[in-house]
């Protein structure tokens, strides 16, 4: 029992198997084996760790219970639970593990006016009273902290390598970033995990995906994430925890990892990690929920014990080479429906499975647009910069550094969308808000806004963004409307030409 | 939650692949702050026309699906947002199944909260309940969770494998929450060591 304590189920599981239950050619071979294996069968991999050591109850015939740390939360999908926790007559079980934002819902403009959409006035009104009756640290409308949920945790040093991270958002995965097992969930888990601070969950498998080389100039961890998925699918990696390796990952800012993690969800997986390094530990340290001096030392060897093992094994692999990776754009109403932007659009012929070819054609009937059209063709009628994808500092240097000295083409709408009011505040001392503005840009106040346009700000039918959010599936951006998924940089070029460029000709 | 209960009913097809939750219940309704009344928005943006009447193109709105509490749609159903609404909206529309060769992590697990089995089933086996309804629009299979069984007129229907933990929810209707809180003992002891093992978390 203290032995299994110490090393966790799997691993002794494990070791029995590779040690004594599977059949060996030779007493020799044997010999040799059942050492090699054994060392093998103590190797983790970080999910692995993670899992691990938050496994509360795995008893048998009930789903393993796993003990949540973090517990994030916006106005959408939490008012359900919070109502069913009153129904039931439940607490929320640690107030401290959560922290909530408003950020669907909010207006980018005018801001000091009341939300004039009544239903949307009501659901953010319910999110502050919830906050309030049970002790809920909130980040509201007015605070000087609000903006999109997966950007304002960061910032505070919320999240720490080895945590279990949730949030009623599929964009949660975000967090990987720091190596902490960060999965979205539905609103009875919401409640579940208010409740209890544990979650019923089936183990995952493990993939990793390397990516090797380096990434050419203008080229992004968005790009990363879309080849990812163009290459996968939206469903391969169902089942699936995602841990990203290779030189270009590493290379990748604390704010680029989360931009490719956010996006594990779009290949399907349920999570997206990164494991923590240097650039984590220096991210972190003096943030405001980060470990205080005193504890420093003994957060950071836990930390360093995270990584993957040498030799550990994943369920599945798959490896790309950076500097394939070419700018990407989306031409379809799937995450997976991208295509490099020196490349075309797609004939549905080309697909050999006709799954695929018929996803093609009614994608091209969507998008309205032509197959074998070169993508550096197609003209844009609104550009928007922002989302829990790409609404960080890094992500409005890259765009400002493009967008300087230009002009929004004619007839073209450009919106920047900070992702919350620090990173607002930080470009504007950077005077990245003047570049904007001189260039024709709406400079905004931070929210979701038109990733998933709930707050008003949306395509009308027909119209045709180059957008840096994350999905272009039908209607996400408002009824009709057309989405092409691409990168800050890319977002940039395309107000100015009214098209797309391929911006490493720049 | 009812416990689930086998039953017969119409079939409803929807030969789409990657049907995402966003399809499913659209952004503008998510506002709401109940649980309710999702199911005249399901699937808004195909089902209505821009003047709110119904669009004859979408298979739901065709005749012979009327009342149909089973669903059976292409592969990787429900992919995208974490969104409950799109279970609370298929299940406040009538369906109770969902038949598909596979689902999206999230949108699985909170099918199993809102009382929906999502059968998981091969392609093969996909293929030959489609054509089946193709063939007879408006035909009844019978749903059996306790014997995991699917029936159809044709002789279609299969066994098909389902986590013990789910299908005894389901069976019994048992609160999720109220099963956990059983364990509230090994919780607590569980945090205890957790706050001695990582103690930066809890300062």
């Amino acid at each position: 029992m203290q032995i299994k304590a110490i090393l966790g189920d799997n691993i002794i599981q494990r070791i029995v198997y590779y040690a004594f239950d599977r059949p060996y050619n030779s007493p020799y071979d044997s010999y040799k084996a059942r050492m090699s294996a054994l060392e093998y069968a103590m190797k983790k991999t970080m999910y692995e760790k993670i899992w691990d050591s938050h496994l509360v109850v795995d008893a048998a015939g009930q789903a393993p219970l796993l003990y949540v740390d973090r517990h994030l939360m916006h106005e959408v999908t939490s008012p359900q639970a919070f109502e069913g926790l009153r129904i039931s007559g439940r607490k929320v079980r640690n107030p401290h593990s959560i922290l909530a934002t408003m950020d669907h819902c909010v207006p980018t403009k005018n801001r000091d006016q009341p939300i004039a959409d009544p239903i949307a006035r009501k659901q953010i009104e319910t999110m502050a009273d919830n906050c309030l009756e049970n002790g809920l640290n909130l980040y509201d409308m007015k605070s000087p902290n609000n903006g999109v949920i997966h950007v304002v945790v960061p910032e505070h040093g919320f999240v720490h390598p080895g945590m279990v991270v949730v949030c009623g958002d599929s964009h949660t995965a975000t967090h990987g970033a720091f190596g902490a097992l960060a999965f979205g969930i539905g609103t009875s888990e919401v409640e579940h995990v208010m409740a209890t601070q544990t979650l019923p969950q089936k183990k995952s498998k493990t993939m990793q995906v390397v990516v090797n080389g380096a990434l050419s100039k203008y080229a992004s961890a968005k790009d990363i994430a879309l080849a990812i998925t163009g290459k996968i699918g939206t469903a391969g990696g169902t089942g699936y925890v995602i841990e990203y390796t290779g030189e270009a990952i590493r290379e990748l800012s604390m704010e680029g990892r989360m931009t490719l993690c956010n996006m594990a969800i779009e290949a399907g997986a349920r999570a997206g990690l990164v494991a923590p390094d240097e650039k984590t530990y220096e991210y972190l340290q003096g943030r405001e929920f980060a470990p205080s001096a005193q504890h420093w030392d003994q957060a950071l060897a836990y930390w360093k014990s995270l990584p993957s093992d040498d030799g550990a094994v994943f369920d599945a692999t798959v490896t790309l080479d950076a500097s394939d990776i070419a700018p990407q754009v989306s031409w379809g109403t799937s995450p997976e429906q991208v295509v490099g932007v020196d490349g075309l659009v797609p004939a549905p012929e080309s697909f050999s499975d006709e799954i695929k070819r018929k996803a093609c054609e009614g994608a091209l009937a969507y998008m309205g647009l032509t197959a074998n059209t070169k993508i550096t063709d197609i003209a844009i009628d609104l550009v928007f910069i922002g989302s829990c994808t790409n609404g960080r500092i890094e992500d409005f240097r890259i765009a400002a550094e493009v967008a300087k000295g230009t002009k929004v083409a004619n007839g073209v709408i450009a919106i920047a969308v900070p992702g919350s009011y620090h990173v607002k505040q930080q470009a504007e001392d950077e005077g990245l808000d003047k570049i904007f503005i001189e260039a024709g840009w709406e400079w905004r106040d931070p929210g979701c806004s038109m990733c998933l346009a709930m707050n008003g700000d949306e395509l009308t039918k027909g119209q045709r963004s180059a957008s840096t959010s994350n999905r272009n599936f039908e209607g996400r951006q408002g009824k009709g409307g057309r989405t092409h998924l691409v990168s800050p940089a890319m977002a940039a070029a395309a107000a100015s030409a009214g098209h797309f460029v391929d911006i490493r000709k720049l | 939650m009812e416990p689930y209960k086998k039953h017969e009913s119409i079939a409803a097809l929807m030969d789409r692949s990657n049907v995402d939750t966003d399809q499913i219940i659209p952004k503008q309704f998510l506002k709401k702050v109940e649980r309710s009344g999702f199911g005249v928005h399901l699937f808004h943006d195909w089902r209505f026309n821009d003047d709110g009447s119904d669009n004859a193109e979408f298979e739901l709105n065709k005749p012979a699906f009327k009342d149909a509490k089973i669903l059976v749609a292409g592969d990787n159903f429900g992919c995208g947002s974490s969104r409950e609404h799109a279970p609370w909206a298929i299940a406040d529309y009538g369906f109770n199944a969902i038949i598909s060769t596979s689902y999206a992590d999230i949108f699985y697990n909170n099918c199993f909260k809102n009382g929906i089995l999502a059968i998981k089933v091969n392609k093969d086996q996909l293929a030959k309940l489609m054509t089946e309804i193709n063939a007879n629009e408006g035909v009844r299979f019978v749903i059996d969770l306790e014997n995991q069984q699917v029936i159809t007129p044709a002789g279609n229907g299969f066994g098909f494998e389902i986590d013990p933990f789910r299908k005894g929810n389901l069976l019994s209707g048992l609160d999720d929450i109220g099963l956990t809180l059983k364990h509230e003992a090994k919780i607590t002891e569980y945090e205890q060591q957790h706050k001695q093992d990582y103690p930066w978390l809890w300062a």
